[in-house]
């Protein structure tokens, strides 16, 4: 029973694909917004049609009715919200967007053009890797599809993550990291310190207690060998 | 120049109030003139604390929503007349706090007080988001246990993402403030360390305050702590905390238990 249960586990692999998404955040009054939207939306024909859009409505004065109305109102301009970002949560009942958080701030370039846009709308960036400075909080997450992401600082508990290819973390991982998140089997998890919650590398993850506990408090690498993970102390 | 000092946390229960009062207090002993403001709509806490909950007439919504002039809602302290408090309804949705409201309040603030100190709600909902959203600096109050430590190093994060402050881009300064430390579980391996939670937070510290009952007794007659029983040693610990803050450089001094202590001494005697 035991064993046929961990098959099926081993089976489930979760790989982290992140996407790009517009965030729409509005502001008060709601009219006013709206009808600014309605400009930006009528220089570039169909600029909304076929991108996700996270509604952020964070510190806003709103209430749940005005909220399920612009949702509604968004709607039938053919903004499809696909989350919602600081929302109350008893807005977000059936039939909802589910809520979203821990969003990380990139430039959508915005061209107006007469044009209809092509589909690869976004500006692709070629930067291979990320430098985070600071310690990575409790609930935020450092999304980098594009490469490696190296964490002076620590990363706490409750944080996570999540590089196309490897994560290099000089401080104390504590939180998640997820390494090769767009099917790279060949990435790696670095860590001065390693108190993690879970690692995965190509969707492969482990969670603390898989973890050979010798590893806690120690300086190791994680890296996959014939789609098992392997650990070793960094001498 | 005025400094808005927000007292928050995420979890709840840590110590916020309590903090607000004490250090509000100590600032106004020094010869700032103070300004403390319950955040915390529709659980406000801060006018019993400060032994005003019989003077409140107008609050902070009343004057978010030009309801009551600033002047007309503060409420001077008893004992010392640079104290003010700006108290929190009890009544009133806290959807009545607009941003633009608290905004033009704070302004305000800024033009009559050398300090305007926030005690935060719980949580990391709207109330606490408006409460750190106009801060120079904030006080992280946290206690020596894991769950209280990961909510401080979530809030940390929001400091640094979501004030005012932060998106000019401009460094967000943050103390911690290690409360409700109880000198015997330290001593029995019962609790975090100080050192583990400053390696696990990064941010400076401000101040351990001890678990002590002379907090109770304060908040039982309405005063801050540091005004009624100045001696105690949470109220020597947040005197110390707030001279801190004001710049000036003051020795830490971890709790320690004396009992323990000398029976220790004791001990090696005997032996
Ligand atoms: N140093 C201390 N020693 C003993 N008791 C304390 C100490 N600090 C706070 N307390 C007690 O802990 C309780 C919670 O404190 P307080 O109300 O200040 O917390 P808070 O963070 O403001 O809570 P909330 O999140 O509900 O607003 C109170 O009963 C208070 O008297
Ligand atoms: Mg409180």
């Amino acid at each position: 029973m035991a064993n046929k249960a961990q098959q099926t586990r081993a089976a489930i692999r979760f790989r982290g694909r992140s996407f790009l998404a517009t965030v729409l955040a509005p502001e008060l009054p709601l009219d006013e917004w709206l009808a600014e939207l309605d400009k930006l939306a009528g220089r570039s024909q169909g600029y909304f049609a076929s991108r996700p859009v996270i509604l952020d409505v964070t510190g806003l004065a709103i209430t749940k009715r005005d909220f399920t109305d612009l949702i509604e109102t968004l709607f039938k301009r053919e903004i499809k919200v696909m989350g919602v970002e600081g929302a109350d949560p008893s807005w977000l009942g059936f039939g909802m967007p589910p809520s979203v958080s821990g969003g990380k701030q990139t430039e959508i370039l915005h061209k107006p053009s007469a044009e209809p846009p092509k589909q690869q709308g976004f500006v692709e960036r070629t930067i291979p890797s990320l430098l985070i400075e600071q310690p990575v909080r409790s609930g935020q997450s450092i999304i980098f599809p594009q490469g490696d992401v190296t964490v002076l600082g620590s990363v706490a508990s409750g944080a996570e993550i999540i590089a196309g290819n490897s994560v290099h973390i000089y401080g104390t991982l504590r939180g998640r990291a997820i390494a090769g998140s767009t099917g790279n089997a060949a990435a790696r998890i670095f860590c001065q310190k390693f108190e993690a919650e879970l690692i995965a590398i190509d969707g492969l993850y482990q969670t603390a207690d898989e973890i050979d506990p010798s590893f806690r408090g120690r300086a190791v690498q994680a890296w996959l060998a014939n789609d098992k993970m392997n650990m070793a102390a960094l001498a | 120049m005025s400094q808005v000092l927000v007292v928050t946390s995420g979890k709840g229960g840590v110590g916020k109030t309590t903090s607000t009062a004490a250090i509000g207090a100590a600032l106004a002993m020094n010869g700032n003139k103070v300004a403390v403001v319950d955040f915390d709509v529709g659980l406000r806490n801060l006018d019993l604390v400060m032994g005003a909950e019989r003077r409140v007439v107008y609050d902070l919504i009343n004057v978010v929503q030009g309801e009551a002039k600033l002047q007309q809602a503060l409420i001077r302290d008893k004992r010392l007349d640079t104290l003010f408090l700006l108290p929190a309804s009890q009544t009133r949705d806290k959807d009545a706090l607009t941003s633009e409201g608290v905004a033009r309040v704070m302004d305000e603030l800024r033009e009559h007080f050398d300090w305007i100190v926030c005690d935060s709600p719980a949580g990391i909902e709207r109330g606490a988001m408006l409460a750190m959203r106009h801060a120079d600096v904030a006080v992280v109050v946290t206690n020596p246990e894991v769950s209280s430590v990961r909510d401080s190093d979530r809030i940390i994060g929001m400091l640094d993402a979501k004030t005012a402050k932060a998106e000019r881009g401009e460094y967000m300064e943050k103390h911690l403030l290690l409360t409700r430390y109880d000198a015997a579980r330290a001593e029995r391996g019962q609790m975090l360390k100080v050192d583990d939670v400053l390696e696990i937070l990064s941010i400076p510290l401000l101040g351990i305050i001890p678990e002590s009952e002379a907090v109770l007794n304060a908040s039982n007659v309405g005063c801050p702590v540091t005004l009624v029983d100045g001696d105690s040693a949470p109220a020597k610990a947040y005197i110390d905390a707030a001279r801190r803050l004001e710049g000036e450089e003051i020795p830490m001094v971890v709790p320690m238990e004396r009992r323990g202590l000398m029976s220790k001494l004791f001990g090696r005697r005997a032996a």
